[in-house]
């Protein structure tokens, strides 16, 4: 009966090593193109399975850390605390760029703003001012809408924009790009931000600082808000993880990054 | 053998049944445990009253007063919906729907109880919400009113169910007395059976409450997640279970941001411990005062 028991244990040990399994968590930024690389990379590889989760770039970072998931998907770098962290628990963080971003400014389309300095946006973000008015648009309230602090993309606006300095308290606080997206699309006065890959047609992006947030402006660096996309390992790559990387990165790979509408790696 | 079976099966029940003991006991342990240390860095005063939320600024603030207001808030707004409906719906089962009717109504109210709370809150996201937002010209849709609707249908099964278990508990001989002593159907549901089933009635409602108060998911995507103290019900809040939620998956363990969360977890926990107990205090009350034993 225990050696019974015991195999089956060590069967279920033993499964997903030889399944070819990864799990994938983190960045809702990164998310669409995590999700459809996995798509892709399972279809041209019968039998790896990777799944993949929203959660944010500090959940992603907090799991690989734990050792629950194999790839941290992160719209920002790894932070000294995370770092300090990881090496107690004996973990040796690897990062991979895997995309360029720019954090794009999101109002309502029937907004007549079209440009805001980053200045502006800080004040909106940081202060009480409340009319649209103040900023050369319409007669409307501002629902200034930002992400939970689990977010990637939140920490790399309050880096680049607020200078780290608070976001107002009754700022709309949402887990997700597309839910900031979706917000904004039904709001007249709402402001948020979201990854290059959530524009749609449905929100507005405006320019700040006179540049408007398009593929080619934030492959040049002209845009203002630029970052890159990571995906984190635990040490190098191997099986089924290093396989995806190599996969992501490669001009396949890479394709999937532009049709989701990021930028891709040079 | 025989009887060794029986005492075998005697005690897996008698384990099953302290199981329930167990978990509570470990929950409770774990949530002191984990909630304790922030105390040693900030007072609890400071934690209950503080107004400022930013917990993950530098440095750090953990007021929750904003969090257990919002709690409050649309709970009490929740109870607004679900008292009337759910009590009226119990009178009208219990006094005036034939057996037909009570067929269809009842699983009905008790379906309404299994939808999953992501449905609610997918409803109230994609539907309430811009609804509300276009009727009251909002600025958003997403705030403390939408939150009490949304809670407050999914407590009225609840109220509901247990309010109807009141009412048809209070014995048939106090509806026959005061038929025989000359009063109509209203005077007898008003003086004599509510009145009895009152403390019933009352424990459903803190129930409901109870229900309110804990629920996650749907408040978490309906209440916009603003950490203010609301000044209006059209404000966007944050509910504890809501900053919790939000929270948890990123705050490193043991860090201050992490045992803050757990004493929220706590004070939710003490808040909704304390509606049971008078729940329960008050339904025991009640089976005494209809002379029924426990």
């Amino acid at each position: 009966m225990k050696k019974i028991l015991m195999s089956i244990v060590a069967l279920g040990l033993a499964m997903p090593a030889f399944a070819g399994k990864a799990v994938m968590e983190g960045s809702t930024t990164v998310l669409p193109i995590a999700q459809k690389a996995a798509e892709v990379f399972m279809n041209n590889n019968p039998g790896e399975e990777i799944s993949v989760r929203g959660g944010g770039s500090g959940v992603g970072i907090a799991s690989i850390i734990d050792g629950t998931c194999d790839i941290a998907d992160a719209s920002r770098a790894i932070k000294p605390a995370e770092l300090e962290k990881a090496a107690k628990k004996g973990r040796n963080l690897k990062a991979h760029v895997i995309a360029m971003d720019g954090i794009s400014h999101i109002v309502h389309p029937s907004n007549t703003v079209t440009n805001l300095t980053r200045e502006q946006i800080k004040k909106m973000y940081t202060s009480r001012a409340s009319n649209w008015k103040e900023f050369g648009g319409p007669d409307l309230r501002i629902v200034v809408i930002s992400r939970d602090s689990a977010s990637g993309t939140f920490e790399a606006f309050s880096d680049m924009v607020l200078d780290r300095k608070r976001v107002r308290p009754d700022a709309i606080m949402q887990a997700s790009n597309q839910a900031i997206a979706s917000i904004v699309a039904r709001t007249p006065g709402a402001i948020g931000y979201v990854g290059l890959g959530y524009l749609t047609p449905a929100v507005k992006a405006i320019g700040v600082d006179g540049i408007i947030p398009t593929k080619e402006s934030v492959l040049r660096n002209k845009y203002p808000i630029t970052r890159p996309l990571f995906m984190y390992t635990n040490g190098k790559p191997e099986g089924t993880v290093k396989k995806f990387i190599d996969f992501l990165k490669s001009p396949e790979g890479q394709k999937i990054v532009n049709e989701e509408g990021f930028v891709g790696l040079k | 053998m025989n009887k060794r079976k029986e005492r075998l099966i005697k005690y897996l029940f008698t384990a099953l049944a302290f199981s329930s003991l167990v978990f509570l006991i470990g929950i409770v342990l774990v949530l002191f445990k984990e909630a304790l240390p922030i105390f040693g860095k900030v007072s609890l005063k400071a934690f209950l009253l503080g107004e400022s939320w930013y917990p993950t600024s530098e440095p750090p603030e953990f007021g929750i007063l904003p969090l257990i207001l919002a709690s409050l808030w649309v709970t009490l707004g929740a109870l607004v919906i679900c008292v009337p409906i759910g009590v009226g719906s119990a009178l009208y089962l219990h006094e005036l729907a034939g057996p037909r009717q009570r067929a269809i109504l009842k699983p009905v109210i008790e379906i309404l109880a299994s939808v999953p709370s992501i449905v609610y809150g997918f409803f109230g996201m994609v539907i309430l919400s811009p609804f509300l937002q276009d009727t009251f010209e909002l600025p958003i849709g997403l705030c403390a009113l939408t939150t009490s609707i949304i809670l407050g249908v999914m407590a009225t099964p609840t109220v509901a169910s247990i309010a109807e278990d009141a009412l048809s508990y209070v014995p048939r001989s106090f509806r026959e007395a005061s038929f025989a002593v000359g009063a109509d159907r209203w005077q007898t549901l008003t003086k004599v059976i509510i009145p009895a089933a009152g403390s019933g009635i009352s424990t459903a409602i803190i129930l409901g409450m109870s229900r309110a108060i804990g629920e996650t998911m749907t408040v978490l995507m309906v209440a916009g997640g603003a950490a203010v103290i609301p000044h209006s019900v059209f404000d966007p809040v944050r509910p504890m279970t809501a900053a919790i939620a939000a929270e948890m998956g990123e705050a490193p363990v043991g860090s201050d941001h992490y045992n803050a969360l757990f004493a929220i977890a706590l004070i939710l926990f003490l808040i909704t411990f304390v509606f049971n107990i008078a729940a329960e205090f008050i339904s025991r009350r009640f089976r005494l005062k209809l002379g029924l034993s426990r």
